[in-house]
């Protein structure tokens, strides 16, 4: 069957449609089940991080092995000749989209990718995380887990907490999730730190519940999803950040009426904002989330380089 | 006409831009770089306008506008008109309206945007809110920004 992410670049979650994340879903369901060695076995790779990011260029590059595709790049833009001699981006990917099958950009820039796109000769881009902008093979790799988790992407209450000005995992997730039935949110962060307009106005257009709530105790008991994240100090004042910053830590406590159900994901890492304890509750659920990147990454691959899927 | 005839010398042929907000003349005299080509032009500022209480005009020779400069004006200067003129005669009458898309002409007030960073074009859709108010989104950054600031970053 013809699938629609078929030489498609991958630049922003708000750029797939409903089916499109369910194509991708589907596909990493039946890679964990079943994994396909040598689907990719022809493909060669280019893994471009332009600044240094470990966990998902090394999510990445074993998901482009486990596939048996090649892969050539580099992992840190800043010591590479590229950058020393000056060269744009956009030369640089003119240049690799003449090497590889498909080009994965990691870039400190918001619209990098976007930018990627322009050049690189209609060779699949993947954005591996622009700036503070999209990430979206972490947000299909969240997708992944939450229905892994609980059996579907509709009618969950799903609470976010932490930074949800500056948590780009938090809008994209939203963003996905919205584009699926009957979901609703519950926003937990300290008030110089509110989920931005531009996302509370997407949710009211589609006339999505939503509402803010001071502490993880308000929401325990109705919420199917946990959604953590951490609050960098930079982001507030110091003593606003100590004031604040215990309403937003997860312990062992808060759990006490949590539904059966109810999953913690976090994008980690993470700081202190999950007690170590909770990695011992059957709730927590961040690292099976983090070893979940390495099939959805390998379904956004084997989707976007492959026409045909059984 | 009449009025503007007798308070600005009429041309022979160009374009001739009418009822731009007062104070924002000199403004789009910028932005459109008229002032760094040879063309003969004449402006009048703060004429009486039935519309807008006060107005600017622009008055350009042998100049035709292209449509992103057109576009331009929909954004600065919404109920502006573009007249072009062959032969002290009206030949067309333009009303700017705001496209859906604008390249090239702003700039994305996010400082860490790959469009101010790589000598590209930049490119913004608009957008309304809840209130009709007008936001720009950049394509790229995929920031959106009242369209204020946008205009006041430049
Ligand atoms: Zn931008």
């Amino acid at each position: 069957m013809r699938n629609s992410l078929y030489k498609k670049s991958i630049i922003s979650i708000n750029d797939l449609k409903r089916k499109e994340l369910e194509l991708v879903l589907n596909k990493s369901f039946s890679l964990k089940k079943k994994p396909e060695p040598n689907l990719l076995k022809n493909k060669i790779i280019a893994s471009c991080f332009f600044e240094a990011s470990t966990r998902t260029r090394l999510s990445f590059e074993t998901a482009i092995y486990r596939l048996g595709a090649t892969m050539v790049g580099f992992s840190d833009g800043n010591n590479i000749s590229l950058k020393k001699k000056g060269e744009t981006l956009a030369d640089t990917i003119s240049v690799i989209s003449s090497y590889v099958d498909g080009i994965i950009i990691r870039h400190p820039q918001e619209g990098s990718a976007r930018l990627a796109v322009e050049f690189s000769n209609k060779i699949p881009i993947f954005n591996a995380g622009d700036g503070a902008n999209q990430h979206p093979t972490q947000t299909l790799l969240d997708l992944f887990t939450i229905q892994e988790t609980q059996n579907r992407l509709t009618h969950l209450n799903i609470a976010m907490v932490g930074d949800l000005k500056y948590g780009r995992t938090v809008h994209s997730l939203t963003q996905a999730l919205a584009k699926f039935n009957n979901n609703k949110f519950f926003f937990i962060s300290p008030d110089a730190l509110i989920m931005p307009n531009h996302i509370n106005d997407m949710l009211d257009k589609k006339e999505i519940y939503w509402k803010r709530y001071k502490n993880i105790e308000e929401v325990i008991s109705e919420i199917d999803i946990l959604y953590m994240t951490r609050i960098q100090k930079e982001r507030l004042d110091s003593t606003e950040y100590t004031n604040e910053k215990s309403k937003f830590v997860l312990h062992t406590q808060t759990l006490k009426n949590a539904r059966d159900n109810l999953k913690i994901l976090h994008p980690l890492p993470r700081i202190d904002e999950i007690d170590r304890d909770v990695d011992n509750t059957p709730y927590a659920w961040y690292f099976k989330q983090a070893a979940n990147g390495i099939y959805a990454r390998q379904a956004i691959l084997s989707l976007v380089l492959i026409e045909q899927h059984s | 006409m009449q009025i503007n005839k007798l308070q600005v010398e009429a041309i022979r042929s160009g374009s001739v831009i009418d009822h731009i907000p007062a104070n924002i003349g000199f403004k789009l005299l910028s932005l459109f770089r008229f002032t760094e080509t040879e063309k003969r032009i004449t402006i009048g500022l703060n004429l009486p306008s039935k519309k807008l209480g006060k107005k600017d005009i622009i008055k350009i020779e042998n100049t035709f506008l292209s449509d992103d400069q057109i576009n331009q004006l929909a954004i600065y200067s919404p109920y502006a008109t573009v007249n072009y003129i062959n032969e002290y005669n009206l030949v067309e009458k333009i009303f700017p309206t705001l496209p859906e898309t604008i390249n090239r002409i702003l700039i994305c007030p996010n400082s860490n945007c790959v469009s101010n960073h790589n000598f590209i074009t930049s490119s913004f859709i608009f957008k309304k809110d809840k209130f009709e108010n007008i936001h720009l989104k950049c394509q790229y950054c995929e920031k959106e920004f009242s369209k204020n600031i946008v205009l006041s970053y430049q």
